[in-house]
């Protein structure tokens, strides 16, 4: 371990307060709607369509968002013994449970603002089948209207052309629906114009994952990519996304430039599969920086969106283009064996020394199976995994000391093997 | 047979991990065999193709979990360990197929599992049924769906399916449906005379046997089941809820009737009663098929239809069967069923309908507490 072990790293650049005023922002908008009744559209963040939404100019609430908030500043655990008294299980996924518990306590935001009513409950059903229950809950609870923007799962090696028309179709009655609340037509100049600013944003975001191919990476690409998801999801078919992402780049390209990375010497390159802890976001960071352990790739950052491989949201076909990316272009509505190659192309073209799998007891869409995922990398591909558990969003899931032991016991074998390798090959030579 | 050895022969075969059943029935007749996960799949396509649907819904607890546990996390349900154990011991590999649904992530997830590791063994198919019944594009896509499961079991017998097939198969469904549900009807009318434990066996039978045998069988036992006299018990009468996937072991649902229920209804074995109204008959079999799910499903745990939600489907339940209570009965972390439980109790107590929650395994062994639980419910009802 570095002579720094156990300390706490200072990791935040501008990236960071670009984020943080931006979302602050974000929330000061949503406080002002409650006031002056401006329509609001409650969306979840795994393949969502945000970019249509700013087209008919209505702001999006992230369920999601709010709830790891809360997780992210120790606030979570009020809601969750809220919610398990109106008899939510312990083993319902956290973020609902906080989410609604919230709802019951009648909470504002950790930041203090309030959050507006839904003029519309648009479940885009990507993948997680917890979403289904999620909005529903919302929908009895409010009284808004509910649409099931239902995504068929990818199960074939592409989606099929059923699946595209079926979207196509029910992108279209959103729109009605839409139109309906904001009293204006979609203009499709607009539309494909907040489809160009996706494309750029994608286009920039695409090449800031790119720079942590990079030794020594210039951010985390689970950690730091997490806080890049905000702007990403929240803002992206408008200015303010391609901007935050320009700053990034610049941020990042500059550490390169300097031989810098993220603030401690990096000696083992990680691909991380799973959500992080919220709860215990930092003290998790710091458990793998102790090691001088960086995440140059990550699943979780493509929740909402895969744009490192290739796809761009097309202005000339953007209806095609949104449901092709709510189909197959994220991690959520794909497959666990596609999973698996995602995974596997990390490793291999970031250059990466091992797997983190942190399993979370909320989702199963990311936990089930994760035992197998581990048997393949390990037994099939030789690479080094380690598999912790916990959650995030429910504090009572996560034991520092346990997991403290499993990382250091991790990398200590992983440090040894390096030393071998290194050693036999010297000697080979 | 008289009924009560029918039974006691049955009650081994729903329960045998290896699918005995299903070996001697394909070395008989030279067929195929698929295997279908909870909770539903449309057996009438597999049925055109003379396969054999098989319901594999877990090993309950007559399978020690040695290799499953370490493919999935902590937090999962029995049913996806048990199902994945089955294939990992190899009992599976009388099918020739395994069919999966969007029923929750778990298992979607056990489906690729199945693919990564049993591919080599058997074909493994997994059906998104659609979850916006209020489209008008949503029996165009089933319809899709269906059609590319219909080519993907014709490449298993390596013959076309007709429409003619088709229409043959839904009629003889409809048929087995429709007993099931005067089955249940029978039970609902004078559960003295039928157990819920020996209506299960009776109705799991189908999960191992061609719909016209399965209905040879429920009316003998329907007659014999007339022909019983027993008298009526001071019992309270109760729905069981959230039981549609992962099944409780028959010792529970045997506990709750010697607790002083009589079951009057349960979303058990939801496949042999998945709709409000036969399948029509007509030149487009798969376009019937598709329209009768999106718009004449039962109400179900795993699709959404918004226009009739479950916890009115529930309420409406419990008061057409006459029920003095609902029990929810509920499988380890089985999350669909969970997150109902809320809206749903709301929605009884609303109508003051007394509820109790239970919790199960498929894999449990002893009863006693969820026997006291259940007793103490009862008598809180008879004696207010």
């Amino acid at each position: 371990m570095d002579a720094g072990m156990n300390k706490e790293t200072m990791y935040q650049g501008q990236m960071h307060k670009i984020q943080r005023d931006l979302m602050l922002r974000w929330y000061q908008e949503l406080d002002a709607a409650v006031d002056n009744n401006a329509p609001v559209v409650y969306l979840m963040v795994s393949g969502n369509c945000v970019e249509l939404l700013h087209a008919c100019g209505v702001l999006p609430v992230y369920p999601e968002i709010n709830a790891l908030q809360l997780a992210i500043r120790n606030q979570s655990l009020p809601a969750l013994l809220k919610s398990e008294e109106l008899g939510y299980s312990s083993d319902n996924c956290a973020y609902v449970k906080a989410d609604m518990g919230s709802y019951a306590m009648n909470q504002k935001t950790t930041l203090g603002t309030r959050i507006p009513k839904p003029s519309l409950i648009l479940c885009n059903y990507v993948g997680c089948s917890t979403y289904i229950k999620w909005f529903e809950h919302i929908a009895a609870l409010t009284g808004a209207p509910l649409y099931m923007l239902d995504i068929p799962f990818v199960r074939t090696s592409e989606p099929l052309p059923q699946d595209v028309e079926y979207v196509v179709k029910q992108l279209n009655e959103v729109i009605e629906i839409l139109e309906g609340i904001t009293g204006k037509k979609l203009d499709p100049e607009e539309l494909r114009f907040r489809v160009s600013l996706a494309r750029i944003a994608e286009e920039l975001w695409s090449e800031v994952k790119a720079l942590s191919k990079h030794s020594p990476a210039p951010y985390d690409a689970y950690f730091d990519a997490t806080t890049m998801m905000g702007p990403l999801y929240v803002y992206r078919g408008q200015k303010e996304c391609v901007d935050f992402f320009q700053a990034a780049l610049r941020e990042f390209g500059e550490r390169i430039q300097q031989g810098t990375g993220v603030g401690y010497t990096e000696k083992f390159r990680l691909v991380v599969e799973g959500p992080p802890p919220y709860p215990y976001f930092r003290t998790f960071r710091d458990l793998f920086a102790n090691w001088g352990a960086c995440a140059v790739a990550s699943t979780y950052s493509t929740v909402g969106g895969i744009w490192e491989f290739g796809f761009r949201h097309d202005p000339d076909h953007p209806l095609k283009s949104i449901a092709e990316h709510m189909l197959s272009q994220n991690l959520a509505n794909r497959n666990f064996l596609q999973r698996y190659g995602q995974i596997k192309r990390y490793v291999d073209e970031w250059q990466a020394d091992a797997l983190v799998i942190h399993s979370v007891k909320s989702c199963r869409l990311f936990s089930a199976g994760q035992g197998d995922m581990r048997e393949h990398f390990t037994k099939d591909l030789s690479v080094p995994t380690l598999f912790v558990e916990s959650d995030l969003e429910d504090p009572r899931y996560f034991s520092t000391a346990q997991m403290r032991n499993r990382i250091d016991a991790f990398f200590e074998a992983l440090e040894h093997r390096k030393f071998c390798n290194t050693h036999v090959a010297g000697v080979a030579r | 047979m008289v009924f009560e050895s029918l039974i006691e022969a049955w009650e081994e075969i729903v329960q045998d991990p290896d699918f005995s059943i299903v070996r001697d029935w394909k070395n008989r007749t030279g067929g195929k065999a698929v295997g279908y996960f909870p909770v539903y799949t449309p057996i009438e396509i597999l049925h055109a193709g003379a396969i054999l649907p098989v319901g594999v819904m877990g090993a309950g607890n007559r399978l020690e979990i040695a290799h499953a546990d370490s493919r999935f996390g902590s937090f999962i349900c029995s049913v996806a360990k048990s199902t994945m154990e089955l294939g990992l011991r190899s009992n599976l590999n009388v099918m020739d197929g395994m069919i999966f649904h969007s029923i929750c992530d778990t298992a979607r997830n056990l489906a690729f599992l199945f693919q990564r590791n049993f591919s080599g063994r058997m074909k493994v198919d997994y059906i998104h049924f659609p979850q916006n019944p209020e489209s008008s594009a949503a029996v165009d896509y089933l319809e899709a769906e269906l059609r590319r499961l219909k080519t993907s079991m014709e490449e298993l017998i390596a013959r076309p399916i007709t429409d003619e097939d088709l229409n043959r198969s839904i009629a003889a469904c409809n048929e087995n449906r429709n007993l099931v549900s005067q089955c249940y009807a029978l039970r609902s009318e004078k559960p003295h005379m039928i157990t819920t434990r020996e209506l299960y066996i009776l109705l799991k039978a189908g999960n191992y046997l061609r719909f016209e045998d399965h209905s040879i069988m429920l009316r003998s036992a329907m007659k014999a089941i007339e022909n019983r006299t027993a008298r009526p018990k001071d019992k309270i009468r109760v729905v069981l809820e959230g039981s549609f996937c992962e099944q409780p072991p028959l010792d529970l649902l045997q506990a709750f009737e010697d607790a002083g229920c009589y079951i009057v209804n349960d979303d058990l074995l939801p496949v042999r009663n998945w709709y409000l109204r036969d399948i029509e008959v007509n030149g487009n079999p798969l376009r019937a098929l598709a329209e009768n799910y999106v718009k004449h499903s039962r109400y179900s745990s795993v699709r959404h239809d918004w226009s009739h939600p479950r916890m009115e489907g529930l309420v409406e339940k419990a008061r057409a069967s006459k029920a003095d209570a609902v029990v929810f009965c509920i499988a380890k972390f089985c999350e669909p069923a969970y997150f109902d439980y809320v809206p749903m109790k709301d929605a009884l107590e609303r109508e003051n309908i007394p509820h109790l929650l239970v919790e199960f395994e498929e894999k449990m062994w002893t009863f006693e507490k969820a026997r006291n639980e259940i007793e103490t419910f009862v008598e809180s009802i008879l004696f207010d």
